[in-house]
C-alpha cells in the first residue's frame, strides 16, 4: 500500500495539473505536484530505511499485465535495497527540482504543463527503478524517454529545441532497439521476462551458445551487450553520447533531474539490476569497462573547452556515469550505484546553482561573459563551491575523511585497479587522467563564472534572443528567489556528508547486510588495499588540475582567449566535440533525410499518388477527353456506332448458331 | 431454275444494306438520307411480301401496306422539317449539321 | 419458269443497281429519278410476287407522292453539285468492311432453302383465296379484320399533313391580295373628287 502511493502519487499529481491545469492556475499546479513529490519523498525515505537498514524487501503484486499462453508478465512492484536507493534518489532530487521550478519557471505562460511533465517523468522513472519484470522496465524507460522529449523541447517555440528534443529522442531510439532485442532474447532464451526467475535459471544457461549462421555466440553475452547497448543510448555512453549535450535546450531544473540525476543513471540501474547475468558474461564485463572508460575520458576532454556553462555540465556528467559503467564492469556494482547515489546529489546541485547563475543574469548562459559574481551571487558561490568540491573528490586520502564524490570516485579508481584484468588497467588508466580533466574544467567553470574581471559589460546582453543594445551591469545581477535557494542548500548537505555516512553501506563493511544480493556483487571480486601511490593518484590529479585552471583563468585571463583564438589542431578538436556529430551528420542523418525525401517525393507523391488519387484523377481527365469525341454532333456518326452495334449482335447471334 | 424465298430476301438484304451505306458513307446532302430510309424501307416491304407470298397468308401484305403509309408520313415531315432547317441556316451539307456536339 | 426466273433477276439487278446510284450519284436530281426507278422495280418484283395490288400503290403512292415531294424539296432547296470530301476517305474502309460484314451475315441467315412444315402452311392466319383476285382479297381483310389499323393509318396520314403544313407555313410579309368586300363597298364619295385647275397649274 505504501509503496503503491509512492509509486503512483506524482502520475496522479502530474494528470491533475495536466488536465485541469488552466483551472488550477500555475499556482495550483506547482503546490499539487510539489507536495505530492514531497509525501512520495517522505515515503521513501521510510522506504529505505525500512528496506535497506532494517532488511525488510517486499514484492508488492498490482495486476495483471498479459497472460498470453506462455508468457506472462504483470504490474509488480519489487522493493529491495537497489529500488530503495533509486527511490530515494529519484524522489529526493525530483522533490527539490520542483521546488526549484517554482522560483525558476516564475512567470512562465506553460506552468502547468511543465509540472505536469515533470511529475509524470517522475512517475515512469519509479516505475523503472520499482520493476520486477524487464517488460516493466522497458514501460518506464520509454516513459523516461518520453519525458526528456518532452521537457527537452518544453519551450517548442524555439526551433534548436524542437531538433535538440528530436535528437534525443532518435539517439535513444538506437539504443532502445538494442535493449528490445535484448529483452526478446531474455524471453527467448528464458520463456519469461520476471526477474526472479531469470536471474535464479541464469547460472544455467551460462556457456550456451545458440545458433546464428555459421556463429555460435554465447547466449548471456549477448544478452548482456544488448541490454548494454540500451543502457549505452540511456546514459550517453559514447557513440549515442551526441544527444546530451544538446539536451541542455531545456530549462535549467530538467537538466538537473532528468540529464544529471535521474534519467542518465538508468542505464547505471539496469545494469546492476542485471548484474547476475553480468556476472556469467564476463566478455560483456569487459565491454562495458572499455566504454565506461572511454566515455569518461572523452566527455573530460571535451568539456575542457566549452563556454557554455551548462554544457560544461553537461559533459562532466557524462564522463561521471562512465565512471559508473567502469565500477559495473569490474563487477563493483556496489561502488557503482555509490557512485550513482553521490552524483544525484552533487551535480544536481551544480546544475541548480547554474540555473541560479543564469537566472541571475537574466538568461546569459555564456561564460565568457560573465566574470566576478562571486561579491553580487554569495549563496551561490557557496553552492557551486561545494557542488565543485564534492565533484573533484576533495579529501585527504590516506585519512580517509573527504567529500562525497572523493568516496565514490576514488572508490571506483581503486576497483579499477584491484581488478587486474587488462580492461581494468585501461580503466584505471584512463579515469586517473579523466581525474584531472574533471578538477581543471570544473575549477575552470567556477573561476570564469564566479572570479576574474565582470566581462559582462563589454557585450551587449541578448535577452531571450533580440538584443537589446544595452549591456548587462554587474549591479543588475541579484541572488533569486528564496524557493531557489532551498533546494540548493538541502543538496549541498548531502553532497557534504553523505559520502562519509554511507560510505560503509554501499561498498565498506556492511555491504554484504546492505545489499543482500539486490546486486551481484559489491566491490568486485578481488577486494583488498590498494598501494599508497594508487590512493594518493587521484587525489594528484586534482590538484593539478586545480593548478592549472588556477593559473589560466585567475593569474593569466588573457592566455586562454589567445590560445583559444589560435585555435591549434588538438583544441579544435576537442572543441568540436570530436566531430561526433558531423560525423554522424554524413552518415545517417543526411542518408535518412535523403531516403526520406525519396520516399517522399518519389514513393509518395509520384508512386502511391500517381497510381492512387491523382492518377486515379488523371485518367479519368483522359478518359472524358476521350468520350467527348464520342459526342461529335455529326449523324451519320450516331448512325455508323448504331450500324456497328447491329453488327456485333448479328454477328454474335451468328456465331452462336455456328458453334456446336 | 426456281427462285425461292431465298432470293427474294437475298436481294433485299442488298438493299437494305445499300439504304445503310447511303446514311453514313454519304458527304453530301441530308437528302440522301431521306432517300436511304425509303429505300431500306423498300426493302423490309420486300420481305414481307416475299414472305405473305411463300406462306399464302396476306398478313404480311397488310402489314407492308401500313408500312408504305407511315413511309409516307415520315417523308413528308422529315422534308417539311429539312425545309425549315433549311430556311434557318442556308445550308443542308451534313458536315454542317453539328450543333449537337458534346 | 424460266421466264419467271429471268425477269427475277433482270429487276433485281436493276433494282440494286439504281438504289447503288442513288447514294452516289452527284446530281441530286439524278439521285431522286434514280430512286423512282428503283421504285419501279420493286413494284415490278411485287407482280412477280403476286401483289399486285401492293405493287400499284407502290406507283401511285410512292413515286407519283413521295419521290414527287423529294423532287420537289430537291428544286426547292437548290441543292448544288455536291463533290466527294477527303474527310470521307478515312470513314470509307471501315464503313464499307462493317456493311459488307453486316450483308454477308444477312445473306448468310437468309440464302438457304427454305421449306415449311405442314401445319404452318394449313395455319395461315389468312390465307390467300384462289378464286379472288388480291385487290379483292386485301379488301376483303383490310374492312373487317384491320379496320382499326386502317383507321389509325388514316390518322397518322392525317397528323403528317397538319405537322408539315404547321412546320413549313409563314406568312409572307407585303404580299398584296385583293379584298373584295373593300372593292364592293366602294362608293364615290371616297374615289372620285372635283377639282378646278387653273390654266398654268398642276393638280395639287
Amino acid at each position: 500500500m505504501l509503496y503503491a502511493t509512492l509509486v503512483f502519487l506524482p502520475i496522479i499529481a502530474s494528470a491533475v495539473a495536466g488536465v485541469f491545469g488552466h483551472w488550477l492556475k500555475p499556482r495550483g499546479c506547482e503546490l499539487i505536484t510539489t507536495g505530492a513529490l514531497f509525501v512520495s519523498l517522505a515515503l521513501s525515505i521510510y522506504a529505505f530505511y525500512d528496506v535497506a537498514i532494517l532488511g525488510h524487501s517486499a514484492v508488492v503484486p498490482l495486476w495483471k499485465w498479459i497472460d498470453s499462453g506462455d508468457f506472462a508478465a504483470d504490474w509488480t512492484l519489487r522493493i529491495d535495497t537497489l529500488t530503495a536507493v533509486m527511490l530515494v534518489v529519484v524522489t529526493g532530487v525530483s522533490a527539490l527540482v520542483h521546488l526549484y521550478s517554482i522560483g525558476y519557471m516564475a512567470g512562465d505562460p506553460g506552468r502547468p504543463r511543465f509540472f505536469s511533465y515533470l511529475s509524470f517523468f517522475t512517475f515512469a522513472m519509479l516505475m523503472l527503478v520499482t520493476a520486477n519484470n524487464f517488460l516493466q522496465v522497458f514501460f518506464g524507460w520509454e516513459g523516461v524517454g518520453l519525458a526528456s522529449y518532452l521537457l527537452i523541447g518544453f519551450w517548442y517555440k524555439k526551433p534548436s529545441a524542437n531538433a535538440a528534443a528530436l535528437k534525443a529522442f532518435v539517439v535513444n531510439r538506437v539504443g532502445d532497439f538494442g535493449f528490445m532485442i535484448g529483452i526478446f532474447a531474455i524471453y527467448w532464451t528464458f520463456h519469461t521476462l520476471d526477474f526472479e526467475t531469470v536471474f535464479k535459471t541464469a547460472p544455467a544457461v551460462a556457456g550456451h551458445t545458440f545458433v546464428f549462421g555459421s556463429w555460435r555466440p554465447d547466449i548471456l553475452t549477448t544478452v548482456c551487450l544488448l541490454l548494454f547497448m540500451g543502457a549505452m543510448g540511456k546514459s550517453a555512453q559514447i557513440g549515442l553520447h551526441t544527444w546530451l549535450p544538446d539536451a541542455m535546450e531545456g530549462p535549467t531544473p530538467v537538466s538537473a533531474l532528468i540529464h544529471a540525476a535521474t534519467m542518465v543513471t538508468a542505464g547505471v540501474f539496469l545494469v546492476c539490476r542485471a548484474s547476475p547475468l553480468y556476472e556469467l558474461a564476463p566478455a560483456a564485463l569487459g565491454f562495458v569497462t572499455f566504454i565506461g572508460a572511454t566515455t569518461a575520458f572523452m566527455a573530460a576532454s571535451i568539456g575542457l573547452f566549452q563556454n557554455d556553462i551548462k554544457r560544461v555540465i553537461a559533459y562532466s556528467t557524462c564522463s561521471q556515469l562512465g565512471y559508473m559503467f567502469v565500477a559495473a564492469g569490474v563487477s563493483a556494482y556496489g561502488a557503482a550505484m555509490f557512485h550513482l547515489f553521490t552524483h544525484a546529489f552533487f551535480k544536481a546541485l551544480l546544475f541548480l546553482s547554474a540555473g541560479s547563475v543564469i537566472v541571475a543574469m537574466h538568461h546569459e548562459q555564456d561564460m565568457r561573459k560573465m566574470g566576478g559574481l562571486a561579491k553580487a551571487l554569495p549563496f551561490t558561490w557557496a553552492m557551486m563551491l561545494v557542488g565543485n568540491l564534492a565533484l573533484t573528490g576533495v579529501g585527504i586520502p590516506v585519512v580517509g575523511i573527504g567529500t562525497a564524490g572523493f568516496y565514490s570516485k576514488d572508490s571506483i579508481i581503486n576497483a579499477a585497479f584491484l581488478s587486474g584484468t587488462p580492461m581494468g588497467t585501461y580503466a584505471f588508466v584512463l579515469t586517473v587522467i579523466a581525474a584531472a580533466m574533471t578538477a581543471f574544467y570544473s575549477w575552470r567553470q567556477f573561476l570564469m563564472t564566479f572570479h576574474g574581471r565582470y566581462r559582462g559589460a563589454e557585450y551587449e546582453h541578448e535577452e531571450h534572443g533580440h538584443g537589446h543594445g544595452h549591456a548587462l551591469q554587474l549591479s543588475d545581477v541579484h541572488e533569486p528567489a528564496r524557493t531557489m535557494l532551498v533546494p540548493l542548500a538541502v543538496l549541498a548537505i548531502g553532497a557534504l556528508i553523505a559520502g562519509g555516512l554511507f560510505f560503509h553501506y554501499f561498498i565498506g563493511a556492511d555491504a554484504k547486510g546492505f545489499w543482500r544480493g539486490a546486486v551481484a556483487v559489491a566491490f568486485g571480486h578481488r577486494p583488498g588495499e590498494v598501494p599508497l601511490w594508487v590512493e594518493l593518484a587521484p587525489f594528484a590529479m586534482m590538484i593539478v588540475g586545480f593548478m592549472v585552471a588556477f593559473y589560466y583563468y585567475v593569474l593569466n585571463p588573457e592566455l586562454p582567449a589567445r590560445m583559444a583564438a589560435k585555435a591549434g589542431m588538438l583544441y579544435t578538436f576537442l572543441y568540436r566535440k570530436w566531430y561526433f556529430d558531423e560525423v554522424y551528420d554524413f552518415l545517417f542523418v543526411r542518408p535518412a533525410m535523403r531516403l526520406g525525401r525519396i520516399l517522399w517525393k518519389w514513393g509518395d507523391g509520384r508512386i502511391i499518388d500517381g497510381i492512387g488519387p491523382d492518377g486515379v484523377a488523371a485518367r479519368i481527365l483522359d478518359f472524358t477527353r476521350g468520350a467527348i469525341r464520342l459526342q461529335s454532333g455529326y449523324v451519320y456518326h450516331y448512325a455508323f456506332a448504331m450500324l456497328i452495334g447491329v453488327v456485333v449482335i448479328t454477328s454474335y447471334f451468328v456465331i452462336r448458331g455456328v458453334l456446336p | 431454275m426456281e427462285i425461292g424465298l431465298g432470293h427474294y430476301l437475298t436481294v433485299a438484304a442488298a438493299l437494305f444494306t445499300v439504304g445503310v451505306f447511303g446514311i453514313f458513307l454519304n458527304r453530301k446532302n441530308i437528302i440522301i438520307i431521306l432517300m436511304s430510309i425509303e429505300l431500306i424501307l423498300l426493302a423490309v416491304n420486300i420481305n414481307f411480301v416475299a414472305f405473305s407470298s411463300y406462306l399464302g397468308d396476306l398478313v404480311g401484305q397488310v402489314f407492308a401496306l401500313f408500312v408504305l403509309t407511315v413511309a409516307a408520313a415520315e417523308a413528308a415531315i422529315g422534308l417539311a422539317i429539312l425545309v425549315v432547317y433549311f430556311r434557318n441556316r442556308h445550308t443542308i451539307e451534313v458536315d454542317d449539321v453539328h450543333m449537337m456536339k458534346g | 419458269m424460266i421466264l419467271q426466273a429471268i425477269a427475277f433477276y433482270v429487276f433485281s439487278a436493276i433494282l440494286l443497281g439504281s438504289g447503288f446510284m442513288v447514294i452516289t450519284a452527284r446530281n441530286p436530281v439524278h439521285s431522286v429519278l434514280f430512286l423512282i426507278l428503283a421504285f419501279f422495280n420493286a413494284a415490278a418484283l411485287f407482280v412477280l410476287l403476286g401483289a399486285e395490288f401492293l405493287a400499284m400503290i407502290l406507283v401511285v403512292v410512292y413515286v407519283g407522292a413521295v419521290a414527287v415531294l423529294f423532287l420537289f424539296v430537291v428544286m426547292m432547296l437548290d441543292v448544288d453539285f455536291a463533290e466527294l470530301k477527303k474527310g470521307a476517305q478515312a470513314y470509307l474502309i471501315p464503313g464499307l468492311g462493317v456493311g459488307f460484314l453486316l450483308l454477308a451475315e444477312l445473306i448468310a441467315a437468309v440464302a438457304v432453302r427454305w421449306t415449311f412444315p405442314a401445319q404452318v402452311m394449313k395455319g395461315a392466319a389468312t390465307p390467300s383465296p384462289a378464286q379472288v383476285s388480291n385487290t379483292a382479297a386485301l379488301g376483303h381483310l383490310l374492312y373487317t379484320d384491320y379496320v382499326y389499323y386502317f383507321q389509325v393509318a388514316g390518322l397518322i396520314l392525317l397528323v403528317a399533313m397538319i405537322g408539315a403544313i404547321v412546320l413549313t407555313l409563314r406568312h409572307r410579309t407585303g404580299v398584296r391580295r385583293q379584298k373584295a368586300w373593300d372593292q364592293i363597298s366602294r362608293d364615290r364619295a371616297e374615289t372620285l373628287a372635283l377639282v378646278d385647275v387653273k390654266p398654268g397649274e398642276g393638280v395639287q
